[in-house]
């Protein structure tokens, strides 16, 4: 994988190895919050896999594979403190570590009132999180790419300092409007940073079938902007790239990052990856699981003990259970709300 | 009062609420230097600069998808498709994403973007600049649809759009453009989204329409009252959706006969529609069946003189029609 725009060896590709150092703007403390937080979020994304094949939640579609370079742009985001987030739909670290708790979390995937998203009109966590300046509308990809760029339009138009992130899958990159959002966004230097979690397959569809080219990164270059290629199983290598890619997207326009990731679970609960996907590939992705990744990192490094790991992982079994007990609990939407919002007043 | 042109009006109307409103700005092709293919922009960025008048990339889809993004920020784009035939790549963010909006996130998002679409037939333009569109937005829950036929209205009903918190479909007849005149008040006014008007008074038939049409509609009962055949009563929609049935069955009621004209396709127009709710509401009342006169089920008027007249209603057409019903 060789990072287009950016000479190879940037310390974007090498953080994680990188001995003593460690990113502007992390901490040793603020990493193991990051695994505490990774943990919860596999702990739950799990859970609720377990809850479709009990019949309680009609869809879902896993992070599992993807929480690094979700996690890691978003402390990235946060750290920055002035950015807007248009994710997609397999972005469960984003939307949940944004703010949301266990229970919020848990309603949206049963389809209960009290969905943060859309109060269940939407599939689970669609719609608008606008406390935590969020919005991701439609499950038609790359729809939310054009949104994001207009959203950076009347950012720049106002003047406000702000830097939208938008993330789209490789099945994605293939749309027009891909192509029509980079585009408007080189022309205008927007303050954008476009954030392809790559996995390799669009459902079922291999990337060698999507595209001719082995990342999606090169494409940048011909927007007029840099394309970075990072290793999205690395939480710091997806920290560090995107922090740099926020400066630069505030300072000189658009960037775009290419995480290249691995999708543990099939695209959906509706799925059967079996059909397409030999399973020496999934069995070797799951080799590279971000959370036992990040986590043996954590102890090499002295962060992290072993038995703080338990710890997570036991509060993380507890949270997520009191959360299925509270949203199983929960009302549905009352179906006198099925004709209200039609028109804004 | 000053005697203005429909894209004087349109002009007017964007210019006034460009100057009221910082948010309100202007985006599609063409729009900038050029001041629109139509010149409805024409003065716009020498005024407003080119932060508020955007030249666009050739690419419809993302000057819909833009300006919904940019309206999430709080801003109120007016993007312009230079003809309707062209709108279809940016079909997705307009009914796919616009529409859904609001209902989507529970009430907590707005769209208000007001794209602009010149559309319709009878100027030789063929399959790809003739087309009528208003059905398929007319279909769809969350948009509104204006259509409006005259320049006071044009002005009033457009200004009202831009301060509108959804999206809003405007159509703009491209016959009517410089074909139709008509006073316009200098100042400051806003007409309603949704209430049609009652055009010109009658008692014997009820002709409801818009746009072009709405104009042949009151040539052609001048001609039927010229005659002494009857008093048609003219009704003109001037906004699609919503529909305001209570003034166009309410007319309805008082003559006890209804034609419909529109130069859209007759099936699943927006005659249908009016059709079904006064068999629905009004059937009661009716002495005579309802009437349709509306284009014909081919793909566009086509560009041959003779094809194109073929396919488009007229006053001829309409006075026929109107003679029909009368003496039924």
């Amino acid at each position: 994988m060789t990072p287009i725009g950016i000479p190879t060896g940037h310390p974007a590709n090498s953080v994680a190895t990188a001995a003593g150092e460690l990113p502007a703007g992390l901490t040793p403390e603020r990493l193991v919050e990051a695994y505490r937080q990774m943990t919860l979020v596999r702990t739950l994304d799990e859970r609720i896999w377990m809850m479709n094949r009990q019949g309680k939640v009609p869809i879902a579609a896993s992070g599992q594979g993807h929480e690094a370079a979700q996690l890691g742009s978003l402390l990235a985001a946060q750290q920055d403190g002035n950015c807007f987030l248009f994710p997609y739909y397999r972005d469960l670290s984003i939307k949940m570590s944004v703010g949301l708790t266990p229970t919020q979390v848990m309603l949206s995937f049963m389809g209960k009132a009290g969905d943060p998203y859309s109060n269940a009109r939407q599939f689970p966590l669609q719609g608008a999180d606008l406390k935590h300046k969020v919005i991701q509308l439609s499950n038609v990809v790359a729809a939310g790419l054009t949104q994001a760029v207009g959203y950076a339009l009347g950012c720049q138009m106002l003047g406000d300092g702000t830097v939208t992130l938008v993330y789209f899958g490789d099945g994605a990159s293939s749309q027009g409007e891909t192509h029509e959002a980079m585009n408007f966004a080189g022309v205008h230097k927007l303050p954008i940073v476009f954030i392809c979690e790559n996995n390799g397959y669009a459902i079922s569809v291999p990337q060698r079938m999507q595209m001719a080219i082995g990342d999606v990164a090169a494409r940048a270059e011909g927007y007029g902007f840099p394309g970075l290629v990072i290793d999205g199983m690395d939480l710091l290598a997806s920290y560090e790239a995107t922090r740099e890619a926020i400066g630069r997207a505030r300072r000189e326009g658009p960037v775009m990052l290419e995480m290249k990731v691995e999708r543990l679970m099939p695209h959906t609960t509706d799925d059967d990856d079996s059909r397409y996907r030999p399973r020496e590939e999934v069995e070797a992705a799951k080799l590279r699981d971000p959370l036992i990744l990040f986590g043996d990192w954590l102890q090499e490094q002295g962060y992290l003990t072993a038995a703080q790991q338990a710890g997570y992982k036991a509060a993380a079994t507890k949270a997520v259970n009191e959360a299925t007990d509270a949203a199983e609990a929960a009302a549905p939407p009352d179906a006198a709300e099925m004709g209200k919002h039609v028109y804004a007043p | 009062m000053a005697v203005k042109s429909v894209i004087e009006a349109v002009r007017e109307a964007m210019r006034e609420e460009m100057r009221r409103d910082e948010t309100v700005f202007v985006m599609g092709e063409d729009v900038g230097w050029r001041g629109g293919v139509f010149l409805a922009t024409q003065g716009f960025i020498e005024e407003f600069g080119e932060r508020r008048v955007i030249d666009m990339p050739l690419a419809e889809a993302s000057i819909m998808g833009i300006a919904l993004g940019a309206s999430f920020r709080g801003l109120r784009p007016i993007p312009e498709v230079e003809f309707a035939d062209f709108l279809w790549p940016a079909v997705n963010q307009l009914i796919g994403e616009a529409a859904r909006v609001h209902y989507g996130t529970d009430g907590k998002l707005n769209a208000p973007v007001t794209i602009r679409i010149p559309y319709g037939g009878g100027i030789r333009g063929g399959l790809y600049h003739s087309q009528n569109v208003e059905a398929y937005f007319f279909h769809t829950p969350g948009l509104k649809v204006v259509a409006p036929a005259t320049p006071y209205d044009a002005k009033g009903l457009l200004k009202a759009a831009i301060r509108d918190n959804n999206p809003v479909v405007f159509l703009e007849h491209k016959k009517t453009y410089r074909l139709v005149r008509g006073e316009v008040p200098e100042e400051d006014y806003t007409l309603p989204i949704g209430p049609a008007e009652v055009k010109r008074a009658g008692r014997n038939v009820t002709v409801v329409s818009y746009g072009l049409m709405l104009h042949y509609c009151l040539e052609a009962a001048e001609q039927l009252a010229a005659e002494g055949v009857a008093e048609v009563e003219v009704v003109d929609l001037r906004t699609l959706k919503p529909l305001d049935t209570e003034t166009a069955l309410n007319s309805v009621k008082k003559t006890g006969k209804l034609l419909i004209v529109h130069e859209d396709n007759i099936t699943g127009g927006i005659g249908s529609e009016i059709a079904a709710l006064a068999a629905d509401e009004a059937f009661d009342y009716l002495d005579a069946p309802i009437a349709r006169l509306c284009g014909p089920d081919v793909p566009t008027m086509p560009f041959a003189q003779t094809l194109e007249d073929a396919y488009m209603p007229n006053t001829g057409k309409i006075a026929d029609a109107l003679r029909r019903l009368a003496a039924y």
